[in-house]
């Protein structure tokens, strides 16, 4: 899960590293009122940044100085709603202004390749990091983290060193990097990236703009992660899925998608979007993954948000028993179809293989279900799917 | 012969008297694999009886069992919360071979794990969320279902457990040597890379299925290792073409970010190796039974 700016900073500010006051607003007077708290010590000047999980906001027209609460407000009413890189913008945060002297890159990010943590870090912040590492790779210090030793006194040291600071700013630098490897570290990130650190006139340095990803997979020691989602943004459908325990992706094809497993509903998708072709461009409309288990009650929660999906005009149940047991699917399609009743009105293809497929098969025969079509592979029941929703 | 695992292999299960752990232990048995052992301190001593009359004792640690019963793998099926403790000490214990079934492990404690026993040696890890190996009609230390294909001449590696599966039961004409699910977590203990050197020199290998899919660069680190290193045969096969960036797709390695781990640039980097690449997994099956044909006519 990535945070928004907003919910970073607050991450920060609770593992020591200094940062800006500021506070999120989702309307134009609650930014002025923010304005007028943060502003004091910045005589009264705030930044009013607009709150996306996507680059580029800046050129956008996303952020904005204001010397006044008043100004915040009209910075507000003109930046809220504003449409980034198809993200709509529903929250501001309203910032301390700050004069800032230098800026400067700090990143730490699982490495999946060496399995291990790695930190960048350089003198030159506030831009493209990705360009710079590209056009200058020399300007970036990249330095291996242990995940077993982390970033303890003499690797904050490696790393101002390999990122060439200044002795006098090294040291004020060391104890901040030390600062995000906690926030790393305690709260579970796979990503903790400040850019731009700034070094003010003062001579502070402070993490002026954070992003942070948190591991999904941690939440069951951060009780507090759950109210960090973004629920307004999910598609409803995804919402209605996740209350259901379900794992699935809304995507904007017409095949509606069940099967189990990550990797068999994966090569589903691209089975149908190949199949598809041939029928005028018909592709998946969701990535859904009933897991192992598979029983009547899981199927029928499946079918039921996917036949609730309007843009879906066939089904494709793609099932290969391995653990699961071919009947229990069986039986939960056949189930899934009662209980929905009239509801379920658009054409189900089926594929069952493995564990138990003869009595799973021997089961859609006999109730012979109006709406089902059972194939025998998975090619021809994607292209049998694909000719079906071309044909709705 | 097989990689990893052989029907010498001496199998614990750490877990053995949970739901999942029962359930498996007893396929486990089932497919002929020596397990000898399960491991639960709140249960040391006691015996858990399977079918036909087989009892396997349980023990209070990871290294009583080794003691007891030359044990040399374990298959982990401990909560996700408890999996990174019972990972250290199988690697603590010096265990050979630990496989780690559970799903939903946090990132920081696998590469926690995954370092300690690197640093400390010994250990090869396999997983987490992963279905597992199997070297059919010699052992199976996993969940991977031991009646799909029997022993065989091909090598399988994949990143998921059902395309493990689905391809296992397309090639089921020729059968394998060992399939490894090696799993879909950002963070897995072996490697395509491992399990193609294991096999290249496995004598009892001769042609290799390679399964990927998006996220991460493990599939373009093969195709660059199967160029200079692997002289077998191999075929591939990647899912999530039709991913959309930034969804994390069922795995939580299988993620698009940005232009990077997408489907096309694998296939890309696999072909460039000379990795035939099929569009479906029937197509890398017919791609494989193609090159198996060959082999045994030559």
């Amino acid at each position: 899960m990535d945070l928004f700016e907003y919910q970073a900073r607050d991450m920060f500010e609770k593992h020591g590293v200094p940062v800006l006051a500021g506070a999120v607003a989702t309307t134009p007077e609650e930014a002025k009122e923010a304005a007028e708290r943060v502003g004091t010590a910045s005589g009264g000047v705030t930044v009013v940044k607009a709150q996306v999980k996507t680059g580029g906001r800046g050129k956008a027209g996303g952020v904005k100085v204001a010397k006044t609460a008043d100004e915040a407000q009209e910075h507000a009413r003109a930046i809220l709603g504003m449409d980034i890189k198809g993200h709509t913008v529903h929250r501001v945060m309203v910032a301390q202004g700050a004069q800032i002297a230098e800026e400067y890159y700090f990143s730490i990010l699982l490495d999946r390749a060496e399995r291990r943590y790695l930190a960048m870090c350089s003198v030159e912040g506030g831009v493209e990091i990705e360009q710079l590492a590209v056009e200058r790779p020399e300007a970036l210090a990249r330095v291996a983290v242990d995940p077993n030793t982390g970033i303890d006194d003499a690797k904050a040291r490696e790393i101002v060193e390999a990122a060439g600071f200044d002795a006098d700013t090294a040291a004020k630098v060391e104890p901040v990097i030390k600062s995000l490897w906690t926030a790393y570290q305690e709260e579970d990130a796979t990503l903790v990236e400040v850019n731009p650190l700034v070094k003010t006139e003062a001579g502070d340095i402070v993490a002026l703009d954070g992003k942070v990803s948190l591991d999904a997979n941690a939440d069951f020691r951060h009780q507090d992660h759950g109210a960090l989602e973004d629920t307004a943004a999910t598609d409803p459908l995804e919402a209605k899925a996740k209350e259901k325990g379900l794992n699935y992706v809304k995507l904007d094809g017409s095949v509606g998608i069940i099967g189990n497993g990550a990797g068999l509903v994966m090569s589903t998708l691209d089975v149908v979007a190949y199949a598809g072709e041939e029928f005028g461009g018909q592709k998946p409309a969701n990535f859904l993954d009933i897991g192992g288990g598979a029983s009547a009650e899981v199927m029928a929660d499946g079918l039921d948000v996917i036949l609730n999906d309007p843009q879906v005009k066939s089904v494709f149940v793609n099932v290969f028993g391995g653990i699961t047991a071919c009947d229990a699917v069986a039986n939960g399609i056949v189930g899934a179809l009662d209980t929905l009743g009239d509801e379920a009105s658009k054409p189900l293809v089926v594929r069952l293989d493995g564990n138990n497929v003869e009595e799973g098969r021997r089961i859609l025969a006999e109730r012979d279900h109006p709406l089902v079509t059972v194939e025998a592979t998975m090619d021809g029941a994607a292209r049998r799917a694909a000719e079906l929703a071309s044909q709705n | 012969m097989a990689i990893f695992l052989t029907a010498d292999s001496k199998v614990i299960v750490q877990g053995m008297t949970g739901s999942e752990g029962m359930k498996h232990t007893q396929r486990m048995l089932r497919s002929g694999t020596a397990v000898v052992g399960g491991v639960n301190p709140r249960k040391a001593g006691t015996e858990v009886e399977f079918e036909d009359g087989v009892t396997v004792p349980v023990f209070g640690s990871v290294s009583e069992a080794m003691e007891a019963t030359g044990a040399d793998v374990s298959v982990v099926f401990v909560p996700a919360a408890f999996t990174k403790a019972a990972a250290m000490e199988a690697i603590d214990a010096g265990i050979p071979l630990c496989v780690v079934i559970t799903e939903g492990v946090a990132v920081k404690d696998t590469a926690e794990f995954y370092n300690y026993a690197k640093d400390k040696g010994g250990t090869r890890i396999v997983g987490p969320n992963c279905p597992g190996l199997i070297s059919p009609g010699a052992s199976n230390a996993g969940i991977i279902p031991a009646d799909i294909a029997e022993g065989g001449r091909i090598g399988l590696v994949s990143k998921s457990g059902t395309l493990t599966y689905q391809m296992m039961y397309e090639l089921r004409d020729f059968g394998f040597s060992s399939a490894v699910g090696i799993g879909g977590d950002p963070v897995i203990g072996t490697t395509h890379i491992d399990c193609l050197e294991a096999f290249q020199n496995d004598p009892d290998t001769d042609a290799i299925v390679m399964i990927g899919e998006i996220g991460g660069d493990a599939e373009e680190r093969a195709a660059a290792y199967i160029k200079d290193h692997v002289t077998k045969p191999v075929v591939g096969y990647v899912a999530g073409f039709t991913a959309p960036e930034g969804k994390t797709m069922g795995h939580a390695g299988a993620i698009v970010s940005g232009s990077s781990g997408t489907a096309a640039a694998k296939k890309e980097a696999l072909e460039a190796a000379g990795v035939k690449v099929g569009k479906t997994p029937s197509e890398t099956a017919d791609l494989m039974r193609e090159i198996m044909r060959s082999l045994s006519s030559s």
